[in-house]
C-alpha cells in the first residue's frame, strides 16, 4: 500500500518537474535570429526621430512634467501604477552605464521585439514590446541612431515594485507564451497601402491598443474588442473606444482626427486631456502623412460599440 | 382640461427653478464656462481653418472671453464641489489648488499675450491656437478625469 502511495507520489513529482521543465523550456526568453541586426547600414537620424515620436518614448522614459528638450532626457520616468504593482521605467538614455549606451543593436532589438532584456532577463510588458514586436529591423536601426544622440543621464531609477508572483520574471515567459505575437491584431481585406501605414503605425511603435485595448485578469488583450477601449487601468477615468463604433469619435471624419492628433483640439474644440496630452504631443511631431495614415486605418478597424 | 393646463403649468415652474437651482452650482458655473471657452476656440478655429472670413473684431472678442474666464475659472471650485452634476473635476485639484490656479493663469497670459499684438490675418490665428492650445491640454492632462 505505502509504496504504492510512494510511487505515485513520485510519478506526480517528476511528472512535475518535467511539467516545469517543459514551460521553461517552451517559454525561455527568445531572441532574434542575429542576421536579423546586421547589414543595416547606417541610421537615417532623421527617421530615427520620426520612429521615436511615434513610439512614444519620452511619455514613459522622460522625468514627470518634463515639457521642451528635457523630453529628450530618457533618465527614467513617472511611476506607472497598475493592477500588479508600479513599475518604474529604466534610464534609457546614451550614458554607457546607467543607461543603454553600450548597448548593441541587436542587444536593443531583441529588447524591443522580443522583451528580452541584456542579461537574456524577460522584460515586463509594461514596456509594449508586444507591439513593439512588429517594428520593422530598420525603424529598430534608425531608431537606436537617433537615441544615441541624445543626452546621457547617470540616474538611476528604483526598482519596480510587485506583489508575488507577478516578482518573478520566470512568470513572464508564460505570458509572453499566450500573448505576444507579431501578427496583425485585425485582417484588412483590401487595405490601400496607406491604411497599411497606419496598421504599422498604430499596431506596432504606437502601440494604441496597450491602453485602448481591453485586458482580460491575466492582462492580455479581450478578443473583438481590438481599440474598443474600457476601465483606466492606471485608476481614475476610463479610456476610450477608438474604433468607428465609439459614442465619442465614431461620427468624426478622418480629418478631424488628423487634426486631433496635430493640435489636441476635438472638432467641437474640446482638448485633448490625461494619458493622451503625451501621446498627442508625440503625434504632432510624425510627418502629416503618417496622422492621415493613422486616421485611415481608425476608420478601417472593426467597429465595436 | 382646466387640470391639465394646471398641472403642466405647475409642472413647468418646477423645472424651471430646479435648472435655476442647477445653474447656480458651482459644478454648472465651470461646465458652462468651458463650454464658452471652446466656443471662444470654435471661433477661432474656423478663421485658421478658413471656414469663415478673417474677422479682427471676432478674433477680439474670442480672446477677450478666453482671458476673462480663466482668470476667475478657479475660483468656481470650492470645498464641497468635487463631484456631481457629471463632473469631470479632477481629486488633484483640490489637492494642488495653487498648481491649478498657475495652470489657468497660463491660459490667461497666453490669450493676453496674443491680444496685445492681434493676430492680423488665417495663418496668424492659427498660430495663435497653437500658442494657446498647449495651456488647455497642460491642465486637462492632469485635473480633468474623463468619465
Amino acid at each position: 500500500m505505502t509504496s504504492t502511495w510512494m510511487r505515485g507520489l513520485g510519478a506526480i513529482a517528476a511528472l512535475g518537474v518535467a511539467g516545469f521543465g517543459t514551460f521553461l523550456f517552451v517559454t525561455a526568453p527568445d531572441r532574434q535570429a542575429p542576421s536579423v541586426w546586421t547589414d543595416l547600414g547606417e541610421p537615417d537620424l532623421a527617421h530615427g526621430r520620426e520612429v521615436f515620436f511615434a513610439g512614444g518614448c519620452t511619455s514613459c522614459h522622460a522625468p514627470a512634467g518634463a515639457t521642451g528638450d528635457a523630453r529628450l532626457v530618457l533618465s527614467g520616468g513617472a511611476p506607472l501604477k497598475s493592477d500588479f504593482g508600479t513599475f518604474h521605467a529604466p534610464n534609457i538614455s546614451s550614458h554607457p552605464q546607467a543607461g543603454i549606451g553600450a548597448w548593441t543593436l541587436a542587444e536593443f532589438g531583441d529588447a524591443m521585439t522580443r522583451g528580452v532584456g541584456r542579461g537574456g532577463e524577460h522584460l515586463y510588458p509594461s514596456f509594449p514590446y508586444g507591439s513593439y514586436a512588429r517594428m520593422t529591423p530598420r525603424d529598430i536601426n534608425d531608431l537606436y541612431g537617433f537615441m544615441k544622440t541624445l543626452p546621457a543621464s547617470d540616474a538611476v531609477a528604483p526598482a519596480h515594485e510587485l506583489a508575488f508572483p507577478f516578482n518573478q520574471r520566470l512568470v513572464l515567459g508564460g505570458w509572453k507564451f499566450l500573448y505576444v505575437t507579431d501578427a496583425p491584431r485585425v485582417e484588412l481585406a483590401d487595405a490601400s497601402d496607406m491604411v497599411k501605414r497606419g496598421q504599422y503605425l498604430v499596431e506596432g511603435p504606437g502601440h494604441c491598443g496597450e491602453c485602448h485595448t481591453p485586458r482580460n485578469a491575466l492582462g492580455g488583450f479581450e478578443s473583438g474588442r481590438w481599440l474598443a477601449g474600457g476601465p483606466n487601468p492606471e485608476g481614475e477615468g476610463s479610456i476610450p473606444n477608438i474604433t468607428p463604433g465609439s459614442k465619442s469619435m465614431g461620427s468624426w471624419s478622418e480629418g478631424d482626427i488628423v487634426t486631433y492628433l496635430e493640435s489636441g483640439f476635438t472638432p467641437d474644440y474640446d482638448s485633448v486631456g490625461g494619458s493622451m496630452v503625451e501621446v498627442q504631443k508625440n503625434m504632432a511631431e510624425l510627418t502629416a502623412a503618417d496622422r492621415e495614415a493613422i486616421a485611415a486605418y481608425l476608420k478601417a478597424v472593426p467597429s465595436v460599440e | 382640461m382646466k387640470l391639465k393646463v394646471v398641472l403642466s403649468a405647475v409642472t413647468a415652474i418646477c423645472l424651471g427653478v430646479s435648472a435655476a437651482i442647477a445653474a447656480g452650482e458651482p459644478q454648472a458655473v465651470r461646465q458652462d464656462e468651458m463650454k464658452k471657452v471652446g466656443g471662444a476656440l470654435g471661433a477661432l478655429g474656423a478663421i485658421a481653418k478658413g471656414e469663415k472670413p478673417y474677422d479682427a473684431a471676432a478674433v477680439t472678442a474670442a480672446l477677450t472671453t478666453l482671458v476673462e474666464i480663466s482668470k476667475t475659472f478657479p475660483d468656481h471650485f470650492p470645498a464641497g464641489s468635487e463631484t456631481g452634476m457629471d463632473s469631470e473635476a479632477a481629486p488633484a485639484i483640490w489637492q494642488n489648488m495653487d498648481d491649478f490656479k498657475a495652470k489657468s493663469a497660463k491660459l490667461t497670459a497666453a490669450a493676453e499675450a496674443q491680444l496685445a499684438s492681434l493676430p492680423a490675418d488665417q495663418a496668424a490665428v492659427g498660430a495663435a491656437m497653437k500658442a494657446i492650445g498647449g495651456t488647455c491640454g497642460d491642465c486637462h492632462q492632469t485635473y480633468r478625469l474623463k468619465k
